[in-house]
């Protein structure tokens, strides 16, 4: 007696058939990897690689005035004048970087702080969340206006606290040295919730089975502090460096709020961006601010290769 | 591990400290939005004052604020759209096929600076009579939000498992109707995320609109200028109108904290 032992299926639904459809469905399902990918990679080479690589020829020119003036080609003049002016180009320089390394330290050794006290559940925890969500998603404009009238001089709030403690009036903003660590705060104030959701995020991924076995061997807080949970949360803390550092780097908005055109009468919060911004729109001299904006974006990369690098290497 | 009580005492205070910090600023503006400009002057009246909405009836009605909160809306709602119709393919794509150096290119677009794109922009739609015009201040707006997008949504794809596709496949599906019918649908929670989060930072923009938008196009971080003055400032005004800039955009973000959270952190915690 004769029995089949495989099952075999007959429903023809179960059968794999092959695409059918007209002959451009075959053809767009055969190249949907750039058919997909088009679109979004046209814009982007349009208003974006060509406009960069635009500003890359502009800094080899004599280019100003008006758009539609005659340039020359100059070589890279502009890059000596810029490289030489230490009247507004290097004070930019070290203003942006002096921005931007006091603003990353405090704000990753602040959010850590805020994270790990964050990490375990507590009652109340939502409204702590709904605190720390507020400043991220404000507009930093109306961020800057806001910080504006607290700190003026004479009928600012951060002056009457002072007063209580019996401590003068402050310039803040208005002082020709406070400004830029004035802005820096204000910074930190609208940035550190963003670092504490970061690291929040890592700490909640890691596993408690560390944790637990260095517990059970007797390390103290400090001590499964700095040799469990920070090795482990390393990536972490540098992908909140990388992403704060690149917006760091580029602060505009608070800066031209609080102190307007070219960081203020005395340049004194101008760093590279706000200085590109005002030699292009303000001064309409497109060669020398594409030189600056090349720069810049050369200092950029730089910073953002030499972090990855270092996560690479703590990744492996 | 229940933390001990010393620590809960000071965890408590910390914390404290910490809402207060980030809660108070914003009360101090939203207060000063209901002071006249002589209580803002006078510190006495520091937290006492008889309220008026005498600067919000300013801002709506004579700045025309009424006109550029329909602008934000129209430019970051078209910017955001836009931006997930050519990005949430094209992250599909690079998450499926691997295309790493097509997702360096897009998203280095989050590492220019916005000013160097600014001057060829105006160089070449100022010839084209477009600047001013909402079209450009709209792809301006997309070169924050569709990077953005893509980053997001790759790290979603990378993370939605393909066993699904593959059996949608077997079942007759084309590719691409198991993209539209199978991965699309289990896409939405990325897609909210997504979208939300290209919404709030196209509102909050003001470089771009700042250089692109006319008197007509103009977007609310604009228009706060309108109340400094070179002489002095309207205060009240000034907090009205910062406070009409802000909160919507605070209160909505309350609403879908889940998706704002988990789009700020993607891809923080892998790769």
């Amino acid at each position: 007696m004769s029995t089949l032992t495989t099952p075999v299926t007959t429903s023809p639904e179960a059968r794999p058939v092959p695409p059918e459809g007209s002959a451009w469905s075959r053809w767009a399902n055969a190249h949907r990897k750039w058919l997909f990918a088009a679109p979004a990679m046209t814009f982007v080479a349009v208003l974006i690689v060509i406009p960069v690589v635009w500003t890359g020829y502009l800094s080899l020119t004599d280019a100003e005035g008006s758009v539609r003036a005659e340039s020359e080609f100059i070589g890279f003049q502009n890059y000596l004048d810029v490289l030489r002016d230490t009247d507004r180009f290097w004070p930019a320089v070290w203003r942006t970087v002096a921005f931007t390394g006091v603003v990353l330290l405090v704000e990753v050794v602040l959010g850590m702080a805020i994270a790990l006290l964050l990490w375990r559940p507590f009652r109340g925890e939502r409204w702590v969340r709904v605190a720390i969500l507020l400043p991220l998603v404000a507009t930093p404009v109306a961020v800057g206006m806001m910080w504006r009238l607290i700190f003026d001089p004479n009928i600012g709030m951060a002056n009457q606290m002072l007063g209580w403690f019996g401590i003068g009036p402050q310039p803040w903003l208005a002082g020709q040295h406070s400004a830029l660590p004035t802005t820096m705060f204000i910074d930190i104030w609208q940035w550190t919730p963003m670092v504490v959701l970061i690291l929040l995020a890592g700490l909640t991924s890691l596993s408690d089975e560390p944790q637990e076995a260095a517990l059970i061997d007797g390390a103290s807080t400090w001590q499964r502090f700095r040799h469990v949970t920070l090795p482990l949360l390393m990536p972490t803390v540098i992908v909140a460096i990388l992403l704060r550092g690149i917006d760091a780097l580029k602060t505009f908005d608070i800066l031209y709020a609080t102190k307007g055109r070219g960081g203020g009468s005395f340049h004194e919060v101008e760093t590279l961006n706000v200085y590109a911004y005002g030699l292009s729109f303000d001064y309409n001299d497109y060669g020398v601010s594409s030189t600056v904006l090349i720069i810049f974006f050369l200092i950029i990369i730089g910073v953002m290769w030499a972090l990855t690098y270092r996560k690479k290497g703590l990744e492996r | 591990m229940r933390p001990s009580r010393p620590y809960r005492v000071f965890r408590g205070v910390a914390l404290a400290v910490v809402v207060v910090g980030l809660i108070a600023p914003l009360l101090w503006m939203i207060a000063a939005s209901f002071k006249t400009n002589v209580d803002i002057y006078d510190t006495a009246k520091t937290f006492s004052f008889s309220p008026t909405v005498d600067n919000y009836a300013n801002v709506l009605q004579r700045a025309n604020y009424v006109q550029y909160i329909g602008n934000s809306l129209w430019v970051a709602f078209a910017a955001t759209v836009l931006s997930l119709v050519l990005g949430v393919p094209a992250a599909y794509s690079m998450s499926r096929f691997n295309m790493r150096r097509s997702a360096l290119v897009v998203l280095m677009a989050r590492v220019i600076p916005g000013v160097s794109l600014l001057v060829p922009w105006y160089y070449v739609f100022s010839n084209l009579r477009m600047v001013g015009g909402f079209t450009v201040l709209i792809l301006s707006h997309m070169f924050v939000s569709l990077p953005l997008i893509v980053y997001i949504m790759m790290g979603y794809f990378d993370g939605l498992p393909t066993e699904l596709e593959e059996a949608a496949l077997v079942d007759g599906l084309t590719h691409i109707g198991a993209f539209r019918r199978i991965t699309m649908p289990l896409s939405v929670p990325g897609i909210a995320t997504a979208g939300i989060l290209s919404f709030i930072f196209s509102w909050n923009n003001f470089m771009f609109a700042l250089v692109l938008s006319g008197a007509d196009t103009k977007t609310l971080p604009v228009a706060i200028f309108d109340f400094v003055g070179y002489a002095s400032i309207d205060w009240g005004g000034l907090m009205a109108a910062a406070t009409v800039v802000t909160l919507p955009i605070m209160v909505i973000a309350l609403f879908v904290q889940k998706y704002v959270v988990s789009g700020l952190t993607a891809g923080a915690t892998k790769g």
